[in-house]
């Protein structure tokens, strides 16, 4: 069965917001990677075979306009909780993927009870354990940093391919967000780890057993602040596992959102 | 004409091959390879080199700085022109430039130059830069808010040197509660300023707009000639014509008693392997957001492998035939240096004299042959054609200033 997918625009706090929507079901807001992400995945595709599921592309990255103003993902976690009110949905569930998952941690750390579901994915947002960090993009090109992100090459290309001129700069322009949101300290907050002991959403949390960009033990420290929070890895599997083991993560996700 | 004595301060005595090996000389270049007794040698070397640039005639020193890496071995400019305030009597001292968005306090950095410019008698000319790529993330300095902070920090300076305090700065990038530095520059309105620069076409407008000269930096005469028409039209936007004292140009040179010798040395301007700032990943010098959008799609083929790099990698051959470098004998560099000042115009003259591995000796002749007889006749020559330094043309600071422009307030605060 294949899934129809609108694109629509959204003006929110001042830019216009390009949002993917595709399924029936209880709404599922998919928060996507640093990088950005392509239009269309089999995991998308997956997730609309049972929920309502809203991706936005991140405020300055793919197809929605830059907020000059913005400076932190807390501030793409407000954007996010004011798009849900204009959609006119509640008990909504969260799937952060990488980066996103970092949003998604914000969103419900600052509304503990708005949301049905929690899950985080290789997120960012929490600094790892003494001596480990996360992946620095700044220093590395940008075929590089996404690379780096598969356990298996081969994943990488089967999505990417040989990598089109627009789509570095689209890399860059992620980049580019990454630095303007979350350059120093790079990747996490110091103060998040405290305010996610309210959350009262069931959290799952999934790592790729060989995550190069984000340490599992970043996703062990979230595990321990959300409050009943599980946590799972996905084996022979690298941070953008909802690219390279869509079935896999799928299922998990499919299995976690429905669950009553 | 000012004539000013330049060189990077290499740190030549590093194991290149290590270099080669690692495959980068900048950024992530082990500093387990840097040396501090041969580094104390070069600097005191450097030091006596200056005065010695003074001694022989130079009108002034110009400075600068880099970070992480063998090919410019001053990581803070207001140092070494802290010490020349001190030890010189009579040269400009030059800095080209303070990188101002690496400060996180733009009051303590023009409190520090109000000092240098007191020590020094009034002889500090400060030139601001926006840094390259490597310098933001040598110093953790976020590269996309680099123009923004250099804007704003530079207003921040402006204030801070005419305004007397105390005052609030309420910015985007900078907040301060109080500023009142006791300390405040001699020189009235406030020292010139100078504005360095090799491509970009944003720098260059807004120098213009400022009525700052712009330093190009060996930049080629078509390229320089191209600089100029922008900053012409920018200029005439905001009322006035701009001349030979709105605009520098800095130019590799050396000079020794022989052809042979001076050729030999010049072969040191590639001794990073050609590549200005070292071996490096081309998104150390081109973080992201540090660069125009305009240049984005070049900049991520380029960086990729794509296409070539846009500034091209001559040879050394190539850029001695450009006018890119110019090596010889005192009456063989007087020649070539007269036809580019014929063709690019320059009120202010940056001779970047050695580089690389010079010895010591060859360094100090080069000095001598170079403050002492180059520099006078081009000074000479200069003046036939009309090429007057702002000083001569006594130009004014800043555009805020100017006498010549109809309706322009003169603030005389």
């Amino acid at each position: 069965m294949s899934v129809v997918w609108t694109d629509t625009v959204k003006e929110i706090a001042g830019i216009k917001l390009h949002v993917s929507r595709g399924g029936s079901g209880p709404t599922v807001l998919v928060l996507h990677h640093d990088i950005g992400t392509v239009d269309r995945l089999p995991f998308y595709d997956a997730l609309a075979t049972k929920f309502d599921v809203v991706i936005p592309h991140h405020p300055g990255w793919g197809k929605s306009e830059r907020p000059q103003w913005m400076r932190s993902p807390r501030d793409i976690a407000a954007i996010y909780a004011w798009l849900l009110a204009d959609l006119d949905v509640s008990n909504v569930s969260l799937v952060g993927l990488g980066f996103g998952g970092w949003i998604a941690a914000e969103m419900a750390s600052q509304a503990p009870r708005a949301f049905a579901k929690l899950m985080l994915v290789g997120a960012m947002g929490i600094k790892p354990a003494e001596g480990e960090y996360i992946a620095d993009q700044a220093i590395v090109s940008y075929i590089a940093y996404p690379k780096s992100g598969f356990h298996d090459e081969a994943a990488f290309t089967a999505i990417y391919g040989d990598v089109t001129t627009d789509q570095l700069e689209a890399w860059d322009i992620a980049r580019e967000m990454v630095f303007r949101t979350a350059w120093k300290p790079y990747m996490y907050s110091q103060t998040l780890p405290h305010l996610l002991g309210g959350v009262r959403a069931p959290a799952l949390v999934v790592w790729g057993d060989d995550d190069k960009i984000v340490p599992i033990s970043a996703g062990q420290a979230y595990a321990r602040a959300l409050p009943g929070a599980s946590m799972t890895t996905v084996p022979e599997c690298g941070h953008f596992a909802e690219m390279e083991k869509p079935d896999a993560v799928a299922k998990l996700a499919i299995d976690f959102l429905s669950r009553t | 004409m000012h004539m000013m004595y330049f060189t990077e301060q290499p740190m030549s005595a590093y194991d290149a091959k290590a270099g080669l090996d690692f495959g980068a000389t900048a950024l992530t270049f082990s500093n387990s390879y840097f040396d501090p007794n041969e580094g104390s040698r070069l600097y005191n070397e450097y030091l006596e080199e200056y005065i010695m640039a003074e001694d022989y005639g130079a009108d002034g020193i110009m400075l600068n700085e880099h970070h992480n890496a063998p090919f410019c071995m001053q990581a803070r400019t207001n140092m070494f022109a802290s010490i020349l305030a001190a030890v010189t009597k009579r040269v400009k001292i030059v800095i080209l430039g303070n990188p101002l968005p690496l400060t996180e306090n733009p009051v303590q950095l023009a409190e520090e130059l109000a000092m240098i410019d007191m020590i020094s008698k009034g002889r500090l000319v400060s030139g601001f830069v926006r840094g390259g790529g490597q310098e933001q993330l040598a110093n953790g300095v976020n590269p996309a808010f680099n123009r923004e902070r250099f804007m704003e920090a530079h207003d921040l300076v402006q204030k801070t040197w005419t305004q007397p305090g105390p005052f609030r700065w309420e910015g985007t990038h900078y907040q301060q509660r109080v500023v009142n530095p006791w300390a405040i520059p001699m020189q009235k309105p406030y020292p010139r300023v100078w504005i360095p620069g090799v491509l970009s076409k944003e720098t260059v407008v807004w120098t213009a707009q400022q009525r700052y000269p712009y330093i190009a930096l060996n930049t080629s005469i078509e390229a320089t000639k191209q600089i100029h028409e922008t900053y012409d039209k920018a200029a005439a936007e905001v009322g006035y014509t701009a001349g030979p004292e709105n605009f520098g140009y800095l130019i590799r040179v050396h000079v020794q008693d022989t052809e042979e010798k001076a050729l030999e040395n010049a072969r040191q301007f590639m001794w990073m392997q050609g590549e200005f700032t070292g071996l490096a990943n081309p998104v150390w010098a081109n973080p992201a957001g540090y660069f125009s959008p305009s240049g984005r799609r070049a900049f991520v083929e380029f960086s990729t492998g794509r296409a070539k790099n846009p500034r091209g990698n001559p040879t050394f051959e190539q850029q001695v035939a450009d006018t890119m470098i110019i090596a010889g004998t005192p009456d063989q560099v007087i020649e070539r240096l007269k036809y580019l000042v014929r063709e690019t115009r320059p009120g202010i003259m940056g001779i970047w004299a050695n580089d690389g591995n010079v010895s010591k000796e060859d360094r100090r002749r080069c000095i001598q042959l170079l403050c002492g007889e180059v520099m006078p006749a081009i000074k000479e020559y200069g003046a036939t054609l009309g090429l007057n330094d702002p000083w001569e043309a006594n130009a004014p600071v800043h555009l805020r200033y100017s006498t010549d422009i109809a309706g322009q307030k003169v603030a005389a605060e």
